[in-house]
């Protein structure tokens, strides 16, 4: 028996390849060059491939042909490539963020995580130059994310969401400061994301029973016409929807975001707040639209259910948070509310404002943690929010922005929060979605409620003796944080271009 | 264009105050005047709209740059800039804060965006603007528990602004279209009854009013003013502009509860001010009353009804504006506001007193004051409609208002003679003449304002019968 290779479209495959192939040169240099050089090679050599890639996608998007390639593993299609793209811009602002190292000499980041806080062998790495392997682990976790977006059949998309799950796992347990909380961080996100992965994959399993096929398309077919016993196939899609929403984080599978959000160094859960998201979405949107969209009316109930769940929970725990960063990650559980309801309108119009949520948000959201890394005395970042009253008077810029971004986060207009939150409701309004809209509507008010407590404190509270003052950021926060605010503001006041890029990547392609 | 330039000016004014601080505040005010002068100028006749401009902005969302300005529109955005210049008059002098003044811009900016807003998607986002200056003005500037009230302002009016949203995205849903210049009127109740709890919140509407009293309470005289005069006509225009043209028929259906809430509301804002011992709370449940007469008006949904409810809307703006400035002058010289401490005024300071009484007397609907003709033809409009028991009940509730602004009057210029207060300061007066000058004239010519109204409400009437 001989095996032949299928067919192989480089081009088509090219932004990841670049990612791949720029993580696994980023091993070697970790590897070969000097400690003192290491940094300033990754640098540049991430920023260059995400560059690249972002290059590469650009030019697909051009090409306007939509293809099936690497034997039908991969798709490269519309949504997918805005997809890719949007993880490419939003990785590129992430990147900044981890590569800021004027807040703290060597970075975020550690090399030996383990090691005692203070002790001599402490003291002895300090010296070093930082930690340089979180360049090729984050390019690793992007080519990932944005292979699991494009992924044409269920098992690739397993291979994607394990390329991309380990290296955030290991980026979360690599915080400098408060090392424990990063560990611990770090082994509930492990655990819990290996119950889901394998959730995940005995979904596969399940629906491979059903439909004798792993791809979606064949998925498709067989939903249509199989005489298969549908309990298989809820089964099986069940668990792919348990591992997705784990990956989302919605509710009742969010539990580990307060934790991980905290304990994560923070650049690592801005990435993730970001780039995780649009790729979990991003698979979530295609399995839901590609391959069961023809059993619709059996999950849309229950993720309806499961969506009203998340905003509500989300919005009502973010209310009682003292801390900014487990504010800003119930948060995100709402958000995912939200998308959801976007993405469960099942038509255009929901796959087009579901995308542009995760843009709008990722920007927003990437923003806002910049602002929190600014915020620090001598122990660190000062994440509890007694710490922040006053923030207005120490230094007004920084409380401005960090002002407009929870603004955009509350759904006010003229910002991109009210631009996407609209999209997607309107766009559930029109996939006969209403009663969800209703509990989205009412939870963004409570969710409004946490978003105003800080701005009210940072404005209207004194300073106390122990309010950190803000540091002044360096080149790349600076630039991650303008960037960030000017998108936040674009998208608000003339999303156009925006819309019209959504609109014109169309639909999946089957 | 001058619509235009009217939005860009108040926006203008509110960025001035990033300006250094010695002259931010005069640049403000100055923009303010020119805000003023703009929208007088903006003053044409006859039905249709008098200035109109559209231009698509978000496509995708349905929203369109589409604002237009008619007969019941432009007295409302006329009270809205000379409120405002009033404000920033006096809080030159009063409280020299270039930020309270630019607040204040900001909150014009979106109070006349909405009221020339022609598209349904516009209107909101213009309503979301004023929310959050009216909360830092109350926050920032109030008096001792501003936190707690300000807090319950910001949840209430978000609850209903959340309201009016799904009621946008039903009608949008429904007749696909956001246009407000023609509307298709063919949206179901579901989406009336949304847009009207929206818009009964703002109103606001028994029983959802109790956000008020503290938010008066509480706010800063401009504030209150500001809240009093104009943002509780937002309530009451979009129910005449948007809730009942986009679905006429679910309107009719709907307008005996409306009405019968309205009576219920200036009863028991009438019985709730009997009982209040403190003065900016009393005129805060006095406001409940008033907008009930309006909001019976606009519930009968003819003509004489819309047109009483239009005036009644800018009497009250007048009347309640000058109350609120007149208390809070009282309350600047006694450190009191309330009733059982406060007394003597008559002798203490005439003056106050007699502007006092003049402005009770004009609330309470003293014919050939503003506040007679709008509440009048509400009961009248309402008797019209059949609604007997309605309009006897909301008569009595008139006779109630007389009750509890005459004890006010009572509690406050008599009784015992305080030491001297001091007298008007000029900032004061400039506030105060021009709101009573245009009560008397409002009271003795309402035709100022009826001919102004007339054509575009017979307009509408005929649109929503058809």
């Amino acid at each position: 028996m001989t095996f032949k290779l299928p067919a192989i479209d480089y081009l088509a495959l090219a932004p990841m390849l670049v990612l791949f192939g720029a993580a696994c040169a980023g091993v070697l240099v970790d590897a070969l060059v000097p400690r003192e050089w290491r940094y300033h090679v990754q640098v540049p050599l991430s920023l260059v491939a995400l560059l690249a890639s972002g290059g590469f996608v650009v030019a697909l998007a051009n090409r306007k042909e939509h293809v099936v390639t690497a034997g039908s593993a991969v798709v490269i299609d519309g949504p997918g490539l805005f997809l890719q793209g949007s993880i490419v811009v939003l990785g590129i602002v992430a990147l900044f963020l981890v590569a800021e190292r004027r807040l703290e000499p060597g970075g975020a980041f550690v090399a030996q995580a383990a090691v005692v806080a203070g002790s001599e062998a402490d003291r002895k790495q300090m010296r070093k130059p930082g930690v340089t392997e979180v360049y090729p682990m984050m390019l690793f976790a992007l080519a990932g994310m944005m292979l699991f977006c494009s992924a044409n059949d269920l098992l690739t998309m397993f291979v994607a969401l394990e390329v991309f799950s380990l290296p955030l796992y290991l980026l979360c347990a690599l915080a400098r400061r408060r090392r424990l909380l990063s560990q611990e961080a770090a082994v509930k996100y492990f655990l819990l994301g290996a119950f889901a992965s394998a959730f995940f994959l005995y979904g596969v399993a399940m629906i491979y029973g059903y439909a004798g096929k792993v791809d979606f398309r064949g998925i498709n077919e067989a939903v249509l016409g199989s005489s298969n016993s549908k309990t298989l196939l809820l089964i099986g899609l069940a668990m792919l929807a348990i591992g997705l929403l784990f990956k989302v984080a919605a509710v009742p599978f969010h539990v580990w975001t307060p934790d991980v959000y905290q304990g994560a160094p923070t650049p690592i859960t801005a990435f993730m707040a970001a780039c995780t998201k649009v790729a979990a979405f991003g698979g979530l949107l295609r399995v839901l639209y590609v391959a069961f969209e023809r059993s619709s009316w059996d999950f849309r109930p229950t993720l309806g259910v499961i969506a009203a769940a998340t905003m509500i929970v989300g919005a009502v725990l973010a209310v009682t948070q003292t801390d900014i960063k487990r504010l800003l990650a119930y948060s995100s559980v709402a958000n995912a509310g939200y998308l959801l309801t976007g993405t469960l309108s099942m038509n255009r119009d929901g796959l087009k404002y579901t995308m542009f949520y995760l843009v709008a948000y990722g920007f927003t959201v990437l923003a806002a943690f910049a602002i929190v890394m600014l915020v620090r005395d001598s122990d660190g970042e000062a994440t509890h929010l007694a710490r922040w009253a006053g923030l207005g008077r120490r230094s007004p810029v920084f409380a401005s922005l960090f002002t407009f971004l929870m603004l955009a986060f509350a759904g006010i207009p003229l910002t991109s929060g009210f631009t996407a939150k609209f999209g997607v409701f309107a766009a559930a309004v029109g996939g006969n979605m209403t009663w969800l809209v209703i509990i989205g509507v009412l939870s963004s008010m409570i969710l409004a409620f946490p978003y105003l407590r800080v701005v009210v404190l940072m404005w209207l509270s004194v300073p106390g003796d122990d309010t950190p003052t803000v540091s002044v950021p360096g080149a790349f926060t600076a630039a991650a944080l303008f960037v960030g605010v000017a998108m936040t503001l674009v998208l608000g006041v003339a999303p156009n271009q925006a819309l019209e890029l959504v609109n014109d990547a169309g639909a999946f392609l089957r | 264009m001058i619509m235009i330039a009217l939005l860009v000016v108040s926006a203008l004014g509110a960025l001035a105050a990033f300006l250094p601080a010695q002259f931010a505040r005069f640049v403000s005010t100055g923009l303010a005047a020119l805000a003023f002068g703009l929208s007088l100028a903006m003053y044409a006749t006859g039905a249709g709209f008098w200035h109109e401009y559209d231009k698509p902005w978000v496509p995708g969302l349905n929203l369109r740059f589409h604002l237009g300005v008619d007969g019941i529109s432009w007295p409302l955005i006329v009270l809205t800039t000379l409120l405002t210049l009033l404000c920033c008059g006096y809080s030159l002098w009063k409280t020299p804060d270039s930020r309270l003044i630019g607040l204040l811009l900001a909150m014009q900016t979106g109070i006349v965006g909405a009221f020339l807003a022609l598209d349904l998607v516009l209107f909101f986002v213009f309503f979301e603007v004023i929310l959050l200056p009216m909360y830092a003005v109350i926050a920032g500037w109030g008096g001792p528990a501003k936190r707690a009230a300000a807090r319950k302002f910001v949840l209430y009016t978000l609850f209903g602004s959340m309201l009016l949203l799904l009621g946008v995205y039903l009608v949008v849903d429904q007749t696909g279209s956001a246009d407000l210049a023609a509307p298709k009127g063919t949206a179901t109740m579901a989406a009336f009854v949304f847009l009207a709890l929206g818009f009964a919140v703002k109103a606001p509407l028994w029983p959802l009013h109790t956000w008020l009293p503290d938010a008066h309470s509480e706010a800063p005289t401009v504030g209150s003013v500001m809240l009093a005069g104009v943002l509780l006509k937002l309530g009451t225009y979009g129910l005449i502009r948007v809730a009942i043209p986009v679905a006429p028929e679910a309107a009719a259906k709907a307008a005996p509860v409306l009405g019968g809430l309205a009576v219920a509301a200036i009863l028991i804002g009438g019985l709730v001010c009997l009982a209040q011992t403190e003065l900016k709370r009393l005129i805060a449940y006095s406001s409940v009353g008033h907008m009930g007469f309006v909001l019976l008006g606009i519930a009968t949904m003819s003509a004489t009804g819309l047109q009483a409810a239009l005036i009644g809307n800018l009497a009250h703006g007048l009347i309640t504006g000058l109350l609120f400035f007149l208390v809070g002058a009282i309350k600047d010289r006694t450190h009191t506001g309330e009733l059982s401490q406060l007394g003597g005024l008559r002798d203490s300071s005439p003056w106050l007193a007699g502007i006092l009484g003049f402005a009770a007397l004009a609330s309470l609907g003293l014919p050939g004051l503003a506040g007679f003709w709008g509440e009048a033809f509400a009961v009248i409009a309402a008797a019209q409609r059949g609604w007997w028991l309605g309009a006897a009940l909301a008569a009595v509730g008139g006779a109630l208002a007389a009750a509890y602004l005459l004890r006010m009057l009572r509690k406050v210029t008599h009784g015992s003679s305080p030491p001297r207060l001091t007298g008007p300061a000029g900032y004061e007066l400039a506030a105060w003449v021009p709101l009573a000058v245009l009560t008397i004239a409002v009271g003795l010519a309402p035709l100022l304002i009826t001919d102004v109204t007339g054509p575009a409400v017979d307009a509408l009437v005929e649109a929503i019968q058809r």
